[in-house]
């Protein structure tokens, strides 16, 4: 059994040919990786192919896995890449970090449903409306920093861009999150503040 | 509006642990003295809090279970570094090198260096605009070759240049 050994070990296991150690790897990294597909992808069915994909992809390049980084820091990127590479093949917008007719259009897109329901919402889920209103490159990086424990240099590997922009970047996606909570969940949000 | 922006940006580096230690001591000192900085720490604070509260999504039950199905049919592909062979990597660099220095070696061959000189140690300069450098670099393949080692001896100063920016940011 591979429970309880560092990612490391379970790898060198896997090298070595025991395949099945590589199921605890996909149940210690699944919960995080579905998360970070889900939400660029912003689809479940198709988010659950994605980070299936993902660990596969994982699995057959394992043997390029130096440890330099942390797994999670190396399955995060091969994340990243699939999920860009899926929404590229679904001619899907990836959203520039300053498209701003992107908000236009998820604001249009969800005001409609927004004002009846939330009272009935818990905080939490409207956190999780407010990610998913974000763009792509938003809702990543604040997924990666909050939800997948990678500091900002870990960031900046997984998303191959300099610290100080990834800084910039999770200051901006905050700043816009904030916003959209204001604006849609405002009543919400005076509870808060 | 700047100004604000330039606050929350301060603000959150203090949240997130990333301000040097000056700039920590100056953050708590406005926190204690100013009240807009306390209500918009207050306000950012539980921005993040609210953050961090956030659940991970969960995949299906079968996820497990579907990747370990995929993967058996799947052998692990080796290492890169395995496959690619240094030595014809440096064989590819020898080969370049060398045409480039036979190249030198042949340009200097052709040049004249005893006519072009009145006196001994003098060079007429207004000779160059004379010279026909169409007779010189008159061949397409020649041009090509020469524009392919220029983009490649850019490309290799960017990355030196890129590595050490990033040694220096991280000594800093």
């Amino acid at each position: 059994m591979s429970i309880g050994l560092g990612d490391n070990e379970i790898i060198s296991r896997v090298l070595k040919g025991e395949q099945n150690a590589y199921a605890e790897l996909v149940n210690r990294y699944q919960a995080y990786v579905f998360t970070l597909v889900l939400r660029m992808i912003k689809s479940r069915e198709d988010a659950e192919e994605v980070a299936q994909d993902v660990f596969v992809k994982a699995y057959r390049s394992l043997a390029d896995f130096r440890g330099e980084s942390k797994f999670s820091t190396w399955l995060y990127t091969i994340a990243n890449t699939t999920s860009i590479t899926f929404l590229r093949k679904k001619k899907l917008d990836v959203h520039s970090l300053d498209n701003e007719k992107v908000f236009e259009v998820a604001d249009s897109k969800d005001s409609g449903f927004k004002a009846n329901l939330v009272e009935q919402k818990s905080r939490v889920n409207m956190v999780n409306e407010a990610i998913a209103m974000l763009s792509t490159d938003d809702a990543e990086i604040i997924t990666l920093f909050y939800k997948a424990e990678q500091n900002l240099e870990e960031i900046s590997r997984i998303l191959r861009l300099e610290t100080n922009t990834v800084k910039v970047r999770l200051h901006r996606a905050r700043t816009r999150l904030k916003e959209k909570m204001e604006k849609n969940f405002s009543e919400e949000v005076k509870n808060i503040y | 509006m700047n100004q604000e922006k330039n606050l929350e940006q301060q603000l959150w580096a203090y949240i997130d642990g990333i301000s040097s230690s000056e700039e920590r001591t100056s953050i708590e000192k406005m926190l204690q003295n100013n009240l807009e900085w306390k209500s918009k720490y207050h306000e950012l604070i539980e921005v993040h809090q609210l953050m961090n509260s956030t659940e991970l999504e969960q995949p299906s039950m079968r996820f497990t279970k579907n990747v370990m199905e995929k993967i058996a049919q799947y052998h692990i592909a080796p290492a890169a570094k395995n496959y690619i062979n240094k030595k014809i990597i440096w064989g590819i660099a020898g080969f370049f090198f060398t045409l480039i220095i036979v190249f030198l070696i042949y340009g200097f061959a052709q040049v004249d260096w005893t006519s072009s000189t009145d006196s001994k140690y003098s060079i007429d300069l207004s000779r160059l605009s004379q010279v026909d450098y169409s007779k010189v670099f008159n061949n397409n393949f020649v041009n090509a070759f020469m524009m392919v080692n220029v983009l490649l001896g850019l490309v290799l100063l960017d990355r030196v240049l890129a590595n050490k920016r990033k040694k220096f940011q991280k000594q800093v």
